[in-house]
């Protein structure tokens, strides 16, 4: 075996991909070749370290030293000072990596500190793309403990006593879906994975899937063979084509070594997996429309029941668990059940992912113990509001989830916790806002999402959501009336509960939950026609401030409406609102910050 | 244009794949996927073809096709500029980087150019959070915009 005395760890998530770190990747092998140094360090693309916001990372081990924000012209130095010479390049670290003089490794940073990586595990640890990376972190130990030493009866009860729930916004527990379906009767039965990750602004399926496809791959044999299933497919968003590439790898190296396909482990199960590619549904998400669109059909729910677990995909027993669900399995099997229950609150066992984002520093994912606050995730973990700005809402559970505030940060975050505030835990997103954020701005804008991307199929979702975003419209255009108000939250309990599927059950929620912590704001719409944030365009004024204009002009000079009259130097200039259409092109010009917008 | 990428040579290409795919259980949207990327878009030439080669009425091909956003039914242009609006690019103001990308190239949402030469998207999340708010002009990814950066950006794709 080859014996590398330095590792350096580079993430190929999307992220960092997009930010340039595949060509880092080859600048990195260039420079190592050129001081020959290619025998005694290791190069390696990893999946996501998590902190997006600092992308792209690089580690280097033993030293665990963390390079943030790297550039291809910081490759020589790292390679020259720190590969060759052992100096840390220190300017280069991240910026909480260095205490006075004391370099801090990459777990000891804030936003690691807190965390506790049990689905994330392997993610920006190994090359995923290389499956003996992953059997040297336990790969495959839980699939061989499961098929040698367990029956199929224990495998399920040990998922059931985890108390592990459903990682993709319900909540169901794992554990009895296992069991349904293993009950169900049928000569053929499915387990699907569902990776059609569509919450904007959540990531974190996709980035187990890049990080540590294998996890998925082994969750899915071991639940094929718990409940008598030999075929499995992953349904995966084709706009992840990253994810879908190492799923592909990761599949085919796994046929290679025999841990899929026939006679598994000597033990007689069959069990195969197949990809299939979502095509840009959200509505795909939901269990029984992605069932419909890997048989080839228009993604639209089903009702229920018959559950999937008796009648799912060409009508047989099917098993659907979400892609971070499977990624905690592997860890249940082999660490326990209690281990993973001695995490997180009474009802909300183990850890959950959350991709951070929205007006917070540490923009990332982040896998935190059930039951860790909003406020140590915001403020611990994320670094805070940047900008000096103050804090708003928190937004979790997507577009089918609700704004959280101030009052509420301190609540234990659990499926429960979060569904008595109006919100849910939904797949993960958690998206933070600041002052600037208008909140009747944010209901618009999920409408906008649902609306879009209703089936059709049932009429409260396809004419309901459609007159409630009218009605949003209304408002944040300055033509709403107190009357709305009520026809909004009407509506919104109407389709809540006639909608027919998890889609068009949840889609009234962010107006629901920022009616009720943020009524003041659509009062002032409505009444005063004004927005507090000052987003809403067409309530929007622009005024330049008499004491602050220097009389310099280039407001003037800016308007593409010839809007804004002065004489240079000698009388303060003004904005006529008649004229104005609102671009905000002299605000953005002005050098001396003397235009507002209220 | 559409003559253009209806040449022999494609449907070829798709008569191939669907041959592979034929008997394998909803073998529709992954032909539609293929034929998404050999075409470009995938016309009603295209479903007629597909429905030949897989018994399936072209009725039902039209309401796949239709009902995903993936698929389209005319071609896309040169380049395809997808503005993200997730929920973290759009507190970060994506939405007044579309609106100026509208303005400069004068095309709307949706839509493509009458030369051909862009096509305007509104994304999803394409999960590259930590560079929000995020454009993509087809492969390039460009991060942590202002409105301002917009004008010498397209200037790259004239």
């Amino acid at each position: 075996m080859e014996i590398f005395r330095s590792h350096v760890l580079i993430c190929g998530g999307t992220g960092c991909t997009s930010s340039g770190s595949q060509t880092l990747i080859e600048t990195f092998h260039k420079e190592l070749e050129k001081n020959d140094l290619t025998n005694e360090v290791k190069v390696v693309k990893t999946g996501c370290f998590g902190l997006c916001e600092a992308g792209p990372i690089v580690i280097v081990y033993p030293e665990g030293a963390f390079y943030s924000h790297v550039k291809i012209e910081d490759v020589k130095r790292i390679t020259e000072e720190h590969l060759l010479k052992g100096r840390i390049v220190k300017e280069l670290l991240f910026k909480e990596a260095i205490e006075e003089d004391k370099i801090r490794s990459i777990n000891e940073v804030d936003f690691y500190k807190k965390q506790k990586r049990v689905a994330l595990k392997n993610c920006g640890v190994i090359n995923p793309e290389e499956i003996k990376e992953y059997i040297a972190f336990d790969g495959y130990k839980a699939l061989g403990k499961a098929l040698t030493e367990m029956t199929r009866e224990e495998v399920i009860d040990e998922v059931k006593k985890s108390g592990l729930r459903g990682r993709g916004g319900g909540g169901f527990p794992t554990g009895l879906k296992w069991e349904f379906t293993y009950k169900a009767k049928g000569d053929q039965k499915y387990v699907v994975c569902n990776a059609d990750e569509g919450d904007p602004g959540a990531f974190m399926d996709r980035s187990v899937l890049e990080g540590d496809p294998h996890a998925v791959i082994e969750a899915m044999v071991i639940a094929g063979y718990a409940i008598g299933a030999n075929q499995g497919y992953i349904y995966v968003r084709a706009e992840y084509p990253i994810a879908v590439h190492r799923l592909e790898i990761a599949i085919n190296q796994a046929r290679e070594y025999g841990l899929l396909g026939k006679n598994i482990f000597d033990k007689g199960f069959d069990f195969d997996l197949e990809i299939r590619l979502g095509a840009g549904a959200f509505v795909c998400g939901e269990e029984t429309a992605l069932l419909n669109s890997i048989e080839g059909k228009r993604g639209m729910p089903r009702p229920r029941p018959p559950f999937p677990a008796n009648k799912g995909l060409w009508g047989k027993p099917t098993m659907l668990n979400n892609v971070e669900t499977y990624a905690n399995i592997t860890k249940i099997i082999l660490n326990g059940s209690d281990w993973f229950a001695g995490m997180g609150t009474e009802k909300s066992k183990g850890t959950k992912v959350f991709a951070l984002g929205g007006k917070i520093n540490n923009t990332g994912l982040v896998e935190i113990p059930m039951g860790t606050t909003l406020r140590e995730v915001i403020y611990e973990i994320g670094g805070g509001i940047p900008n000096g700005r103050a804090f708003k809402a928190v937004q979790t559970g997507g577009p089918s989830g609700g704004c959280i505030t101030a009052d509420h940060l301190d609540t234990p975050i659990d499926y429960d916790n979060l569904i008595a505030l109006g919100s849910m835990m939904g797949s993960g997103g958690m998206i933070v806002m600041d002052e600037d954020n208008c909140m009747v701005d944010i209901a618009r804008f999920f409408l906008d999402f649902t609306v879009d991307e209703s089936c059709g199929k049932c009429p409260p979702c396809r004419i309901g959501t459609k007159r409630m975003l009218e009605i949003l419209n209304k408002i944040t255009s300055g033509n709403g009336e107190m009357k709305d108000l009520d026809r909004l939250e009407k509506l919104a309990k109407n389709i809540k509960a006639s909608a027919l599927c998890g889609l068009g059950q949840t889609a009234p929620n962010p107006v629901l939950s920022t009616l009720r912590y943020f009524r003041h704001e659509y009062e002032a719409h409505v009444t005063e026609k004004r927005c507090p944030a000052g987003v809403c365009k067409e309530l929007l004024a622009y005024t330049i401030d008499s004491e602050l204009c220097k009389k310099c002009g280039i407001c003037a000079g800016k308007c593409p409406t010839s809007c804004i009259d002065g004489v240079k130097g000698k009388e303060v200039y003004k904005i006529d609102t008649e004229k104005c259409i609102k671009c905000g092109a002299c605000m953005e010009a002005c050098p001396f910050n003397a235009i507002d917008k209220k | 244009m559409s003559k253009h990428i209806l040449m022999k040579e494609n449907f070829e290409k798709l008569d191939q794949f669907i041959v592979m795919q034929k008997d394998k259980k909803g073998a529709l949207i992954p032909v539609l996927n293929e034929a998404q990327k050999i075409f470009g878009c995938v016309p009603i030439e295209v479903q007629k073809k597909i429905s030949e080669g897989l018994n399936i009425s072209l009725a039902e091909i039209y309401g796949v096709v239709t009902f995903y956003a993936q698929f389209s039914l005319v071609p896309k242009g040169e380049y395809t500029i997808g503005v993200c609006l997730g929920t973290a690019c759009y507190v970060k103001g994506s939405q007044k980087i579309l609106d100026r990308i509208k303005k400069e190239i004068n095309v709307e949402v949706g839509k493509t150019s009458p030369d051909g030469k862009y096509t305007l998207e509104a994304t999803r999340c394409i999960g590259a959070c930590g560079l929000a708010p995020v454009i993509t002009i087809n492969e390039d990814v460009y991060g942590r915009l202002v409105e301002g950066d917009v004008p010498e950006i397209l200037k790259k794709y004239e």
